[in-house]
């Protein structure tokens, strides 16, 4: 028996919306509207040890504008009765009683068998050390004078962390300064190599033919070079004549010199690759110059990737800097960098007695690993829509 | 497979002879000459010189031909042998490099089998135990090895060898054997200093090809073939040798060409340091004091090296890889 019974056919009264299916979550919604560098900004986030190593290199700039005040003693401070001083221990507890960070007095003995200074402790004087305490004047930026120092050791004590070396300078002050030269050098640098990768693996890519292949030789016979001697040649060029300041620049040229050819290599390889999509024709159809179709439209598209891998040459320059100075073909003093500070290390007599000169290659080792480890954050969130 | 090494050697040609070119521009580009340099020391120790004897001397070397001419001079003096005269030392340019390049070369070997060594297994291990504890300890050591300065170590080295061995070990053999003729002794000499310089200099080449390795490994490991092959249950060490690590050793092979560069800057720094008798500090003095056709010759060998190591590694990856010998056929 057939049921007559006939359902009401049902329709909804409510107002209909035809996007309600789709409705995103807020938090897609985000993910979907984000700009290409906020989704770089999310990935760089979640890796953590990249990100420590970013903050840790902002620091480490941001403290070579107020050098002057992070050191204890100016660059030039002579201490002559504290030649070859081992570092100086800080202590927090004298005699079982917190008194706070401060050294002990300093004292100097000949030794006349072997012939060499010693320094020892003399546990009955107590310096507690000051902070944001005047003490040696210098010029702020070369502009004003000044005497504040982030701390400072009171009157009649000394205060060095690091050592002093042979003409009684500070150490830890002078590594400080140093980072100036050592951290621009590579700063500089890789603004050249960059300019010059650029364009010229701009070119190549974009245009192809015999202007890709001519650049892509001069590439070859620069990599097929040993990258150290090459340096040292250049470097030997330099006339003894001129002043620290043209050295300096004459050293990071010759360093982005050689420096370029990865990065133009990149370059080419992503352009040949982007050349042929469309919206890349379609400006070229449009009419756009050759100039505007590379920076309007196929650059932006691996800046991102460009940024990462300068991030990570950075360091090929600043151990450049430090091997040619090391050697005593980079900067000289009166330069301070962290390679100058190093060549005094040279020998290994002066190695094995006086141990704490090599210290200045701990900031090289913090920095480098710093710029390889934030260089490899960049680089993996340098596409952030490869997943 | 001729076809192809005859082309890649042909393409070498140009390469040199650019790169001659610009050494030749380099060494030459430093204001004066030697004679000029050599003068001003002899009147700065109040001896004087006689113009006309420095007249003839200058055109003895050639060194009042116009720059071109020199070139010439030195460039086909070389393609027989004759790599033009080291003022410094009074000899033949030829006799003074002879032993010293020699060394280089012998270190330089040593150091890629020893890097070699010691990337091939951490890589695979690091690679196979992707986060575990070893692999980020491997990982971190190898990340220092990359950060610390070649001759920082150097000196680190010999600081604690003779502290805790009390031996020198500068020099690249025992001093009796320095001027001896080559014998069993001193072979065995020369191994056993050896070794300091081949940890120092392959240390950061090792560092960087462990992280390639386990780069290109993690990538091939993640590929379907591989899932495929572990579900029908071939064994863990064959299912990463069979062709994981044969797909990998073809970077490893290219890496020969980008590595030998870096080794050999780091076989010269490193010579300073532990005074090594191999090109670096000869090298250093050559530029220093412009004695031009030394310092030109050694940056020629140098480069030659390398080009040569770039060719026996494109060579060795064409003997392995049909894909690169077939490509290159193409292109030609």
């Amino acid at each position: 028996m057939r049921n007559d019974q006939v359902m009401e056919h049902y329709v909804s009264d409510k107002p209909f919306d035809p996007q309600s299916i789709e409705q995103l979550t807020p938090a897609q919604e985000k993910l979907y509207y984000a700009s290409q560098w906020q989704l770089m900004w999310w990935g760089f986030k979640r890796h953590k040890l990249a990100l420590f190593c970013g903050v840790l290199l902002v620091a480490m700039y941001l403290s070579i504008l107020i050098a002057e005040v992070l050191a204890p003693y100016a660059l030039k401070t002579r201490h002559t009765d504290y030649i070859y001083s081992p570092p100086q221990p800080v202590h927090l507890f004298h005699e079982g009683e917190f008194v706070g960070p401060f050294v002990y007095g300093w004292q100097q003995t000949l030794n006349m068998d072997k012939l060499i200074r010693e320094y020892s402790e003399n546990t009955s004087k107590v310096y507690p050390l000051s902070f944001f305490c005047r003490s040696d004047t210098y010029e702020f930026w070369g502009i004003w004078e000044r005497d504040i120092h982030l701390f400072c050791a009171p009157e009649g004590a000394t205060i060095f962390l690091l050592g002093t070396d042979r003409l009684g300078r500070d150490m830890l002050s002078r590594t400080i300064y140093g980072a100036r030269i050592s951290l621009t050098i590579g700063l500089i640098g890789i603004f050249i190599s960059f300019v010059l990768g650029i364009t010229l693996g701009g070119l190549a890519g974009y245009y192809g033919g015999w202007v890709d292949s001519s650049v892509q030789r001069v590439t070859e016979v620069i990599r097929s070079f040993p990258e150290l001697p090459l340096w040292m040649a250049l470097s030997a060029i330099l006339p003894v004549t001129w002043s620290p300041l043209w050295v300096f620049f004459g050293i990071t040229l010759i360093l982005a010199l050689l420096d370029w050819t990865g990065l133009a290599r990149a370059v080419r390889s992503k352009l040949m690759a982007l050349r042929e999509e469309d919206y890349c024709m379609a400006a070229e159809l449009m009419g756009a110059r050759p100039s505007r179709v590379i920076r309007r439209h196929l650059l932006p598209g691996i800046l991102s990737h460009l940024i990462a891998s300068a991030t990570l040459s950075i360091p090929a320059m600043i151990l450049g800097e430090t091997a040619l100075s090391f050697l005593g073909l980079g900067l000289r003093p009166p330069i301070t960098s962290w390679g100058v500070l190093l060549n005094e290390a040279q020998n290994i007599n002066v190695v094995a007695i006086y141990p704490w000169l090599i210290l200045p290659v701990v900031p090289v080792i913090i920095v480098i690993l710093a710029f390889n480890f934030f260089g490899d954050g960049l680089r993996d969130a340098a596409d952030p829509y490869k997943h | 497979m001729l076809p192809y090494i005859g082309r890649r050697i042909l393409m070498m040609i140009p390469t040199l002879i650019v790169i001659s070119f610009i050494i030749f521009v380099i060494i030459q580009l430093p204001p004066g000459d030697y004679l000029e340099s050599y003068i001003s020391e002899l009147e700065s120790q109040g001896e004087s010189i006689d113009p006309a004897q420095i007249a003839a001397l200058r055109a003895q070397y050639g060194l009042d031909e116009p720059f071109l001419v020199q070139y010439f001079t030195w460039a086909t003096g070389m393609l027989h042998g004759d790599f033009g005269y080291s003022f410094e030392y009074g000899l033949p340019v030829s006799e003074v490099v002879g032993d010293r390049l020699f060394l280089t070369v012998v270190i330089s070997i040593f150091t890629i089998v020893f890097t070699w060594m010691i990337a091939f297994p951490i890589g695979m291990y690091t690679a196979t135990h992707q986060y575990s504890w070893g692999d980020y300890g491997l990982t971190l050591v190898g990340f220092l090895g990359l950060a610390t300065p070649n001759f920082l170590l150097a000196l680190v080295m010999l600081y604690f060898a003779n502290v805790t061995f009390g031996i020198s070990i500068g020099g690249l053999m025992d001093p009796e054997y320095l001027d001896a003729d080559w014998s069993w002794d001193k072979f065995v000499s020369i191994l056993q200093h050896l070794w300091i310089p081949v940890i120092v200099i392959g240390t950061s080449g090792t560092a960087a090809m462990i992280r390639r390795l386990r780069a290109n490994l993690l990538d091939e490991l993640h590929k379907p073939y591989v899932v495929t092959g572990r579900a029908k249950g071939v064994p863990p060490f064959k299912l990463l040798v069979k062709y994981p690590l044969r797909v990998s050793l073809n970077f490893f092979v290219a890496d020969i060409g980008s590595m030998l560069p870096s080794i050999i800057s780091g076989a010269e720094i490193v010579a300073v340091v532990l005074s090594l008798p191999t090109t670096g500090p000869i090298l250093i003095a050559a530029l220093q004091s412009q004695d031009m056709y030394l310092a030109g010759s050694f940056l020629m060998f140098l480069a030659l090296l390398t080009v040569i190591g770039v060719l026996i590694s494109d060579i060795a990856l064409a003997l392995l890889d049909p894909r690169i010998r077939l490509e290159g056929g193409r292109a030609a």
